[in-house]
């Protein structure tokens, strides 16, 4: 039973954006909403309920120096026991870098003797407040200079730019919560299988509750074109757009396009709560020849499939894809993917 | 005819400066949100909005800080070929200044064109408490109504507002004033309670896609929160429309994936209630709620949205024709 119990530290100084994350995430709070949050007092604990079967403890920590003190002495044994994964938020606008890293390092020493096993991702925040042209020399900068101050003590880091103003924070916590997920890999193969059948553009598995990526399958819907590979799949976030067999189909769409839908579904969800209604499905026939369904797939996972209408050169054949039939289709698969999910 | 209702379509958008007119063309009609809305510069020259829906409608906004009235400017022809003059008062500066230049510019505009219409806009009304906006509407209308009495124009019919632009309030006020300039709306709203009656539809907007303006509604009230429920509901079909649009060197290459389809989409909520949405011509779509409480099978469901399908298929069809008949040659997205 605590395989099934994850716990997640999210540490960082203070004012570096740990609870509004959180807020965002888990309890649908908008980015403009967050600036109401106060500071965090010590430790404040979240449980969330994460595809059925897996616990998610976020211990969110609260960054004054004071508690932050504390956390490395007198409660140096609780904090860091037991943990999975340590998110380490560091502030790109802050002043006092050092400080910072002084911070990580104490974080990183005690979290290699209590819980050597750990995941440690790297939250590079407010990357919002970066000129655009200067992130990607920033984000190497600072991930090879953590990189070479956490060496060490045996972490691998993740480093991911994040910002609450757009669709990063969504790729991030999908990348961080995936690397908890311990059946992955038979998601993955009945996401291909179903795909095998559906033949679709594109297939996206997500959480229910939170609308994080959690897998998606992108095959390549003209037939003309699958003579080179015919399925690709990535797991969330693990982009494979460089991969050349591929280029065609991965570079035409947008690579953000997850974390958009994301946040569309998610927008829409609170848009119909003023109906005091949640919505169950939603079929769109797009004006170029693009259809989505989307639609429950689990208690606790939505599918979202993506249908191009194939225009062979027989006129016949562009007769539009039955939606009852998909509708149908999804309902047959839903029985395969709750055996995974209640399978451990 | 139909010259004459094409110079009709405009609105004339005054108020003193500061009010927040380009505030309201930015928010309505470019989709800005509204806390961008406090960088605009002042408006130096009068701009004029095209916006090309159901009607040609374009919006002129006018900088508040000039006045009209000195001879170098042709006021006359201004006043004489708009439809709408939308007057911003800001509710939450000291408004008797804007008053006495209100009733100014209607005593002015009414002499010139008798057909004007004539809406004020009480605006930033967020700022208010509840109460404090009722009152203010109530002095305000008090107020200009005196005016006007003692210019001894009291036939004239003046409709007012409570708007601001954080909320869908601005949304609805335009739409109000935009319907009044549409020449077919009674036979409008007389198909749209057919469909109603006859699909157990329970609410239905006809939108302008851009701007969220609802140029057209069944008779029934509108409920605020259906209405920016609809609204968001295009704006959420549309982004996940646009996220698989392929590139252009492909679409070039692949002429026929490029021939435009009609959008339609449909949601099922949880309460059994449907939300609907079909693309109309000129830019225009019809999304409606079905709320239904005794449907629960899908094959009664089924039925129920075929039924809507071919009653709006109908519906769509007779506003192909209707815009035929209008005579205006604009060719047709259809």
């Amino acid at each position: 039973m605590s395989q099934t119990r994850k716990k997640l530290l999210l540490m960082g100084r203070s004012g570096s954006g740990k609870s509004s994350m959180r807020s965002i995430i888990f309890s649908n709070y908008s980015a403009f909403d967050t600036r109401r949050l106060g500071a965090t007092i010590d430790v404040e604990h979240s449980h969330m309920k994460f595809l059925g079967n897996m616990t998610l403890n976020l211990w969110d920590c609260g960054g004054q120096d004071a508690f932050m003190d504390s956390y490395f002495t007198t409660q140096k044994d609780h904090i860091f026991k037991m943990v999975q994964v340590l998110i380490h938020v560091f502030d790109v606008e802050s002043k006092s870098i050092n400080k910072d890293i002084e911070i990580f390092v104490k974080s990183l020493t005690n979290l290699q003797k209590y819980s050597p096993g750990a995941k440690v991702f790297v939250l590079l925040h407010k990357m919002d407040l970066v000129q655009i042209d200067k992130r990607e020399e920033l984000i190497s900068l600072m991930m090879d200079k953590l990189q070479k101050i956490s060496n060490p003590f045996c972490f691998k880091l993740v480093g991911l730019p994040t910002s609450i103003w757009d669709e990063s924070l969504y790729k991030a916590w999908s990348q961080i919560v995936c690397s908890l997920i311990p059946n992955m890999n038979l998601y993955n193969s009945n996401l291909l299988k179903f795909n095998q059948i559906l033949d679709a553009e594109e297939i996206i598995l997500f959480e229910k509750t939170t609308f994080l990526v959690i897998s998606s399958t992108a095959s390549i819907a003209n037939s003309l074109r699958s003579s080179r590979k015919p399925l690709e799949s990535s797991g969330a976030g693990a982009q494979s757009a460089n991969d050349d067999s591929n280029a065609i189909d991965t570079t035409s769409l947008d690579p953000k396009r997850f974390e958009k839908i994301s946040n569309i579904i998610k927008t829409y969800k609170q848009s119909v709560s003023k109906l005091r209604a949640n919505f169950t499905s939603l079929v769109i026939n797009g004006s170029n020849g693009t259809h989505f369904y989307i639609d429950k797939l689990t208690d606790n996972m939505l599918v979202m499939i993506v249908l191009k209408e194939k225009d062979d050169d027989s006129s016949s054949s562009v007769a539009s894809h039955e939606d009852s039939l998909i509708l149908e289709n999804i309902k047959a698969a839903r029985k395969w993917f709750e055996k995974i999910e209640t399978s451990k | 005819m139909s010259s004459n209702s094409a110079s009709n379509a405009t609105i004339l958008l005054m108020g003193l400066r500061r009010g927040g007119k380009s505030s309201i063309c930015k928010v309505v009609f470019h989709n800005m949100q509204p806390l961008d809305t406090l960088y605009l510069e002042s408006t130096s020259k009068p701009t004029t909005e095209q916006f090309s829906s159901l009607i040609d409608l374009s919006v002129m906004e006018l900088p508040g800080q000039l006045n009209y009235f000195e001879p170098n400017y042709d006021s006359e022809r201004l006043f004489s070929s708009v439809g709408a003059l939308v007057y911003v008062i800001d509710s939450q500066d000291e408004y008797l200044n804007a008053l006495t230049n209100l009733s100014m510019i209607i005593e002015y505009a009414y002499q010139v064109n008798p057909r004007i219409h004539i809406e004020v806009l009480i605006h930033k009304v967020d700022g208010l408490s509840e109460d404090y906006r009722m009152d203010a509407q109530r002095e305000i209308m008090q107020r200009v109504g005196d005016e006007l009495l003692d210019l001894g124009l009291e036939g004239v019919q003046v409709s007012f507002y409570l708007t601001s632009i954080f909320d869908h309030s601005i949304y609805e006020a335009f739409s109000r004033i935009v319907q009044k300039l549409v020449p077919e709306l009674p036979s409008l709203e007389n198909m749209l309670d057919n469909l109603v009656q006859h699909s157990s539809v329970d609410k239905v907007f006809l939108f302008d896609v851009n701007s969220k303006i609802y140029v057209a509604t069944d008779s029934t009230p509108v409920d605020i929160q259906t209405y920016e429920v609809c609204a968001e509901f295009i704006d959420i079909t549309i982004d996940l429309d646009d996220l698989y649009v392929e590139d252009e060197k492909q679409q070039s290459s692949n002429s026929v994936r490029s021939k435009k389809r009609e959008l339609r989409s449909i949601s099922n909520l949880s309460n059994g209630s449907i939300l609907y949405l079909r693309q109309m011509i000129r830019g225009l779509v019809l999304v409606a709620l079905i709320r239904n409480d005794e449907i629960v099978n899908d094959v009664s469901l089924e039925s129920l949205i075929t039924v809507i399908d071919y009653n709006v298929n109908n519906f769509k069809k007779s506003l192909v024709k209707m815009w035929q008949n209008a005579r205006i040659d604009h060719p047709t997205n259809h």
